[in-house]
């Protein structure tokens, strides 16, 4: 860069006095030009890093004037309805934020808003992940790190909703509580170890405090770092089509396309939270009141994305919980915290256990249509259901008032579709692929419908087909996918258990299969064509 | 690395798939802007006006935040609010659309192929990074001395116990918290008027009517060490209901006043203050996970999450007509925990 | 069988029983003419004899209104929850379907049958002499539970539910504490007294007529609002601009 001579002297000076000093050129040789494809769900991932920078640069503001206290003030400001009201430090402080600081109020709003926005961002990018398999062979351990940045969003928000102590957050503590008292054992310890004694106590929010402004952010930047670092080495996924291969990657250059798209959409996103800050309210503490052990508000809910779990405890009902030896073991509590185990558990194990099923362990980088994976695409659909139901039923008081039903029904409405709609959802969204995919295999051997209907000599009507031309064919045959693998016997020629249950699970997944299209195939359709004028539907094979 | 402009197929080979031959990339069609110069005339002006309108944005707040004073009067919060919020969405969106513009109509919009690269190093790379480790091995002797490896896997291993031990000041033990509150014999029961203020009124059981319900604290409660605390083990829920219609156990019968009864307001679920008191089904529903307790049958579960009946205050109404409680609950208030049945509540 | 015991209770409306043990009413008794009495009798028995009998004695399908008072009747016609059109849990508001006039002479006949809670003087309803913050206090703790700590309304059990409150007057508000409609718990003056009522009035007044400080307030119902709203109004932006993004431009 120190040798670019159309440079003004002074730019070309400066980049000398770097260059000399870092040597920044090699970085610049090796990102500027880096390729980013060009698709609108490659950018999910960067609205979530976005609304987390604006989540820190905010979030620091707010540190500026927020107490983390828990002693006793009686407030004093605008708020009428508060007047003389005993609060505590963090309560009066948030709202001192809010009224009396300068911009306080958009603060706080645009804080919060991009903390929802954030979790959104991270749920559905990690859903586009999914439904591509885009964390097969070499992104496993990417993916991992992915879902180790859900769980600690989740952290970041529950510990940041709970600081400054309005009705609302406090009773969210409460349920923690009651959720660390279930745990068998050591739940009364540990919720006397988190509090300070007891529930509520005067500790929880400066301990609150010191995790979501130390621990967790430093945990989620160094994870982000991470989850980039490895973007860069695996260089991004790509979309089946005309010149895209396992080899290449094709799209825009970092400099200056992608950095100016990218940068724009900071600055888009930034403007989207700013305009929902400064027009919608959210999280009104003024509105809840200071936390008091006694009142409670209809409509207590987490945020969202916590929903799930709080509606999962809704959903179990009171006779889980039975006693040994006098000792409760509160099945209709602690499984919510289980359930989260469970979904992230599961999310991490994934990439294996479809790579062991399916005995492929090559390098994958280009995407899987999700019509072209459909076990796959069915369980995400099914999962996808498993928690909204549960994330349905934790508002199914709202729900029942909107809609003039019965709150009780509104659960067994809720307690079925945890058990049913997954079920469902699995099977529908597994025919729907296998059909949109023999669709494919129509449009592939013989031409796209042109709604033209023509008549052949002897008197048959038919319909026109367009055919396809070469890029389109492409992108509807180029891909492979797993079939059932039959268990294979080990070196010693003795079948294994274990493969037993790889090839029972394989034959689950793969079985139902469409085979896609082959040249010699489409050959074969053509010189149909030629002579007959029609041919026949993909079969499906078993 | 390819930093073509423009290109095809740079990339490596093409790989044939089911017998299909990759097409390669599709002709590179230009857009308006590159052939007219006066549509990228345009473009240019279009880009440089969002840039000045983020300026009128950024102005528009730094005027905004002087031009709306927060006066003291919520309505001028409101006002500021918004009026700083449209300013930086101006400023900040119209700085994205211009940049975006800019990358969508005037900068290349070719696409570049780039190779990958095999993700393990080289076979050369990986022969000398275990080298390197066998070597480290070898010079430090780590293999052949495992007196002072396994002496030093030791005291790391040990190493972190002062941190951990240090947490143990986290908090006090249970104790015996969890099987007491403020109630006991003679306690009176006053009104919770929300802390506002904080006058403990006494409720005489002349006060309590059919169909009213009370929310109660425990005389005192305000100038015991840590209210809060005290208020989330011992609030309570008065209710009368009337007599005939109470399915009271033979061993409770003195527990009530005249249909009076107070109950626990903690849900044996989570712990969320179960205070919605339908006067005529008697139900109490929790409001946080829907649990329901029939007052009429000593709030036991009649849906919902909780498992344990919310635990009944005994009361008795003192010389001066005011209700009091007979003594302490019998039972744990709150969630169930592991030690709810170990030993019996204090009778003060 | 469920059925039946949603509509029985649906139908045990005005709940009256309770009225026989109200002790203390210290609000102001309204004076009534003969004449109103005899034009309310009148429209009892044929609007409402039907359900709670010739004489307001009540039948199995409605309750004894004997006792119940001028304030129950005026906040039941007043909001249109009397006469019920339809059985359900529980009554609705509707427009209400009597003129003044009508309700005073039902609540003087109905008051002349027993007495019982009567309409609130003015002195206790007027929302500016009240204490907000007082009122806050005691309306996080004794309504907010059903009603949401801003009076947006909540559910209560097998399609019972706590009423929005923001649109509601003043005198509505005295009277539904002073008489507990429905399933709502009475308030009689020893729990509330009518200063703390006012007080409750007044913050219910304020948190409704102060604009929200933030903006919007969609619907004031708290996260699942808010969740809502960035799914379905900030990740369809998001996905908008996305889609603009990387769109070719021509």
């Amino acid at each position: 860069m120190s040798t670019d001579l159309n440079a003004p002297p002074a730019l070309a000076a400066t980049s000398k006095w770097i260059e000399e000093r870092t040597g920044a050129s090699a970085a610049v040789k090796e990102f500027g030009r880096k390729i980013f494809p060009a698709h609108w769900s490659f950018m999910l991932g960067e609205v979530a890093l976005y609304s987390f920078i604006v989540l820190v640069l905010s979030g620091t503001f707010l540190t500026l004037w927020f107490h983390p206290a828990m002693g006793e003030t009686h407030y004093e400001g605008p708020w009428t309805p508060l007047k003389g009201v005993e609060v505590s430090e963090a309560y009066a402080s948030t709202l001192y934020i809010s009224f009396e600081v300068r911009g306080g109020l958009f603060l706080r709003q645009i804080h919060h808003w991009a903390a929802l926005l954030f979790m959104a961002a991270l749920s559905i990018h990690a859903l586009r992940i999914f439904f591509t398999g885009a964390y097969r062979k070499p992104r496993e351990v990417n993916w991992i790190v992915g879902v180790g940045l859900v769980a600690m969003g989740m952290a970041a928000g529950f510990t940041g909703y709970s600081l400054p102590d309005d009705l609302l957050s406090g009773n969210g503590l409460r349920i923690i509580d009651g959720l660390l008292k279930s745990i068998p054992l050591i739940g009364t310890y540990l919720s006397f170890f988190l509090f300070g004694g007891e529930f509520p106590g005067t500790d929880i929010v400066s301990r609150l405090y010191s995790v979501h402004i130390m621990i967790v952010p430093a945990l989620l930047i160094a994870l982000i770092g991470v989850h980039l670092m490895f973007v860069v080495i695996h260089k991004h996924t790509q979309w089946p089509g005309a010149g895209h291969t396992e080899k290449n990657v094709v799209g825009e250059p970092v400099l200056p396309t992608f950095a100016a798209k990218g940068g724009g959409f900071f600055f888009m996103i930034f403007g989207l939270l700013s305009a929902m800050a400064g027009l919608f309210t959210i999280n009104p503490i003024w509105n809840y009141g200071p936390y008091d052990p006694s009142p409670v508000s209809a409509g207590t809910q987490p945020d969202w994305y916590i929903g799930w779990m709080d509606g999962f405890l809704r959903l179990l009902p009171g006779w889980m919980e039975f006693y040994v030896f006098g000792y409760p073991i509160s099945l209709n509590i602690f499984p919510a915290l289980l359930a989260a185990a469970v979904l992230f558990g599961g999310m991490v194990v994934w990439p294996f256990i479809e790579a062991w099923i399916s005995g492929d362990r090559r390098e994958h980088h280009i995407l899987d249509r999700p019509r072209n994976a459909p076990t796959r695409t069915a369980l995400g659909v099914a999962v996808i259901i498993w928690y909204c139901a549960m994330w349905a039923a934790a508002s199914g008081d709202l729900i029942a008032v909107f809609f003039h039903m019965s709150l009780n029904d509104m659960i067994y409405v809720f307690r079925t579709l945890f058990f049913v709609g997954p079920v469902i959802g699995y099977i529908v969204t597994k025919r729907i692929c296998i059909g949109l995919q023999r669709k494919d295999r129509e449009i592939a051997l013989h031409g796209f419908e042109s709604g033209e209907i023509i008549r052949l000599p002897h008197g048959e009507y038919q319909e026109r087909h367009k055919p396809l031309d070469e890029h389109e064919r492409w992108r509807l045959t180029a891909f492979q996918t797993p079939s059932y693998v039959p268990a294979q016997p080990d070196a010693r020629g003795k079948v294994s258990g274990a493969e037993k249950a790889r090839a029972a699970l394989s034959k689950f997944f793969y079985e139902d299969r469409v085979e896609p299209v082959t040249k010699a195939e489409l050959d074969e359709a053509h010189a149909a064509h030629a002579v007959e004028g029609h041919g026949s539907t993909g079969e499906l094979e078993h | 690395m390819s930093s073509n402009q423009h290109s095809g197929s740079t990339a490596g080979e093409l790989e044939v798939v089911n017998g299909f031959e990759n097409p390669g990339l599709p002709e590179h069609k230009p857009r308006i802007t590159d052939v007219e110069p006066a549509a990228e005339k345009v473009a240019e002006r279009q880009i440089a006006a969002w840039f000045l309108l983020s300026m009128v944005g950024t102005i528009w707040f730094i005027v905004s935040y002087f031009l709306f004073p927060l006066d003291g009067q919520i309505g001028s919060v409101r006002m500021q609010n918004t009026m700083l919020g449209i300013g930086l969405t101006v400023a900040l969106f119209s700085i994205g659309i211009g940049i975006i513009l800019w990358a969508k109509t005037l900068i290349t919009d070719a696409e570049v192929s780039e190779d990958r690269h095999s993700i393990p190093g080289s076979e050369e790379d990986q022969a000398i990074a275990i080298e390197i480790f066998n070597q480290a091995k070898n010079e430090s002797g780590i293999a052949r001395r495992p007196l002072i490896r396994n002496m030093l896997i030791a005291a790391v291993a040990i190493a972190p116990l002062p941190a951990i031990l240090v947490l143990r000041d986290l908090g006090p033990l249970p104790g015996n918290k969890m099987f007491e509150t403020l109630w006991g014999p003679g306690v009176r029961l006053c009104k919770d008027t929300g802390g506002v203020p904080s006058v403990e009124t006494p409720i005489k059981a002349s006060d309590v009517t059919i169909g009213s319900a009370f929310h109660v604290i425990p005389e005192g409660m305000n100038k015991s060490e840590d209210p809060l605390n005290e208020k989330a083990k011992a609030a309570v829920l008065l209710m009368r209901v009337d007599p005939e219609q109470l399915n009271t156990k033979p061993e409770r019968e003195s527990w009530q006043v005249d249909g009076i009864v107070a109950y626990s307001k903690i849900c044996t679920h989570v712990g969320c203050p179960v205070a919605l008191y339908e006067h005529q089904t008697h139900h109490l529903l929790c409001p946080c996970h829907q649990s329901t307790f029939d007052v009429t049958n000593h709030c036991k579960v009649i849906f919902g999450p909780a498992k344990r009946p919310l635990p009944q205050l005994p009361i008795k109404v003192d010389s001066d007509g005011y209700l009091v409680a007979q003594r302490d609950f019998t039972e744990p208030v709150g969630p169930s925990f592991w030690e709810v049945h170990t030993r019996e509540t204090e009778s003060r | 069988m469920a059925l039946l015991v949603l509509l029985l209770m649906g139908l045990m409306l005005t709940g009256g029983a309770y009225a026989l043990f109200t002790t203390s009413s210290t609000a102001k008794a309204e004076e009534y003419s003969a004449s109103d009495i005899d034009g309310g009798k009148k429209l009892f028995v044929s609007n409402c004899a039907t359900c709670h009998g010739a004489g307001a004695q009540g039948t199995p399908n409605g309750p004894s209104l004997i006792g119940v008072g001028a304030s129950a009747v005026d906040f039941q016609v007043g909001t249109g929850r009397m006469p019920l059109q339809a059985s359900g849990p529980q009554a609705p508001v509707k427009k209400a379907q009597f003129s003044d006039d009508q309700i005073k002479q039902l609540s003087a006949y109905v008051a002349s049958l027993g007495p019982g809670p009567s309409i609130p003087d003015s002195e206790y309803l007027d929302a500016s002499k009240g204490d907000a913050a007082a009122g806050g206090g005691l309306f996080r703790t004794n309504c907010a539970m059903c009603h949401n700590v801003v009076g947006a309304g909540g559910a209560l059990t097998r399609g019972k539910y706590a009423p929005n409150l923001q649109q509601v007057s003043e005198k509505h508000l005295y009277e539904a504490m002073q008489t507990g409609p429905q399933n709502m718990p009475i308030f009689n003056d020893a729990n509330l007294t009518p200063e703390q009522k006012r007080d409750v009035i007044s913050y219910v007044r304020t948190v409704s007529e102060t604009p929200s400080p933030g903006g919007f307030k969609l619907g004031a119902l708290g996260p699942v609002a808010e969740g809502l709203f960035v799914w379905f109004f900030g990740l369809a932006a998001v996905i908008g601009i996305t889609v603009w993004l990387t769109a070719r431009s021509k």
